[in-house]
């Protein structure tokens, strides 16, 4: 061979062509996988709102399986805003369009939180008054609620995230038809620590929360987490010991989501 | 064990020991001492290890592979780029195809999947290795050194996982329980320390001690 593998221009040719060569193949390879990739994450979604109804047909159910049952129990998707507006409401025959962005089911529960809420909790420094002008201000933040109907029974799935120790943590909390008491959860996380914060999504964790209520007779109080081994009452779950940020976390968003939700129970009593 | 025996038998004595020796002479991971930081970190739990232990195995002996067949081609100015690419490529397209298939995995395996293109033992066996030798070698140093790290990673996990949380989880087989019952309830506790990082530090230290204790030409002076 007389080519001369120093030269520049063998050296522009040869980078060239694997840079389109490489760049052609991974992008065959994301198309062709894409499909399948979005049916886990969405199944994912769909098994954790099943999970967190508390009733024992979707107790454990399987992240496949999720995905073939979730029109069974999830009759109604609505999407409202913090002052309760309702800005989307879809009922059970009309399929999850992925393109609308406003369907309860299209809201990425991480995306809301890192980058319309935080930055909000950045500018008022944790002044609660503040905060909560601000975020009824606000246009971009919704908050999806999923109705469930099971032997006669409703449920509302309402939905919270913020941040643990390390990163996003988000969850799903199911309120029974009287707007007050939880009758399930389920909580996950992007990154905390391994055998400590991570054990948010533990059965024994979420379990806790079943029967606490997130009113005071006619006032919201949310529910908190509380040093592990500490007396509770209704508005208390215990704690997980070595996580002590990752439950404040969970204080946090739930304080900060559960309101919301609470007020458009209290305002809309036909739900 | 080979069927073409033509020139050189596939599996030679030569190229037995080209997957041999990294098991144990030249471990990358406790004699070279490479790739140690995704053994601390994915350790927690066996089926993260097993799959860690087969991703970095395929992209090693593919991307050694790959090397190897272009090594005359290469143009010497721009070589280390080209590996780069070779082996981000091989490295998204693993975690492309995990986020497909066993999504649990690749959730909790999360950035150490991308973190495989800077894993040292994949550019030095493609620097040291590859560029030098023709493919099918290539392949079994590749094939060799990935199962070498692997084989650190699920003796590491297994320590850690049975000792942090009493339980092995065998992909397929789901989380079985080793430590009964019984043991917890007369007060024996998990120890929270070896699901952390350090903890796998302890228990490399102690792998290289048996392994050198065993081997004597392996104590340097």
């Amino acid at each position: 061979m007389a080519i001369n593998r120093e030269s520049n221009v063998y050296t522009i040719i040869f980078a060239t062509v694997m840079v389109v060569v490489v760049g052609g193949l991974l992008a065959f390879v994301s198309m062709s996988l894409k499909p399948i990739q979005q049916a886990n994450i969405d199944n994912e979604k769909m098994q954790n709102i099943l999970q967190s109804i508390g009733i024992e047909e979707t107790d454990g159910i399987t992240r496949d399986e999720a995905g073939k049952v979730f029109d069974n129990y999830i009759t109604r998707r609505l999407t409202i805003n913090y002052k309760g507006e309702i800005l989307s409401d879809k009922s059970i025959k009309e399929p999850i369009d992925k393109k609308d962005k406003l369907d309860a089911f299209n809201i990425d529960l991480r995306k809301e939180y890192s980058k319309f809420v935080k930055p909000i909790m950045n500018k008022t420094k944790g002044d609660d008054a503040k905060l909560a002008a601000e975020l009824e201000k606000s246009e971009n933040i919704h908050f999806p609620i999923f109705v469930c109907e099971h032997n006669g029974e409703k449920f509302y799935i309402v939905s919270a995230s913020g941040k643990g120790l390390w990163d996003d943590i988000w969850g799903y909390l199911c309120i029974q038809a009287d707007g007050e008491t939880v009758h399930g959860s389920v909580f996950d996380h992007k990154g905390e620590t391994p055998g400590l914060g991570s054990k948010i999504t533990e059965k024994w964790f979420q379990d806790d929360f079943k029967g606490k209520t997130i009113a005071d007779g006619t006032e919201f109080t949310s529910i908190h987490v509380l040093k592990p081994g500490a007396k509770l009452d209704t508005h208390q779950v215990d704690g997980i010991s070595g996580a002590t940020f990752t439950g404040k976390g969970v204080n946090e968003m739930l304080n900060r989501n559960l309101i919301v939700y609470y007020n458009f129970f209290k305002n809309n009593p036909e739900f | 064990m080979s069927e073409t025996v033509k020139r050189e038998p596939l599996f030679s004595k030569k190229n037995r020991k080209l997957i041999t020796d990294p098991l144990n002479q030249i471990n990358p991971v406790t004699i070279q001492v490479l790739g140690i930081c995704s053994a601390l970190a994915v350790t927690v739990q066996m089926d993260n290890a097993l799959i860690m232990a087969l991703a970095v195995t395929a992209v090693t002996a593919l991307g050694n592979v790959v090397i190897s067949a272009m090594r005359n081609i290469i143009p010497g100015r721009i070589r280390i780029i080209v590996e780069l690419v070779v082996v981000a490529a091989l490295v998204i397209i693993v975690d492309q195809i995990l986020k497909a298939y066993v999504y649990d995995v690749s959730k909790s395996l999360s950035v150490f999947v991308g973190l495989i293109i800077t894993n040292c033992i994949i550019m030095g066996r493609l620097e040291a290795f590859a560029l030098g030798n023709k493919p099918w070698a290539s392949a079994l140093d590749g094939l060799g050194n990935g199962l070498g790290y692997g084989l650190v990673l699920i003796v590491v996990a297994f320590f850690k996982e049975v000792l942090g949380s009493g339980a092995l989880t065998i992909p397929g087989l789901g989380k079985l329980h080793l430590i009964p019952q019984a043991l917890y309830d007369m007060g024996y506790m998990n120890n929270g320390l070896f699901l952390l990082p350090p903890s796998s530090l302890i228990i490399v230290a102690i792998y290289i001690w048996v392994q050198k204790s065993r081997n004597p030409d392996l104590i340097g002076e």
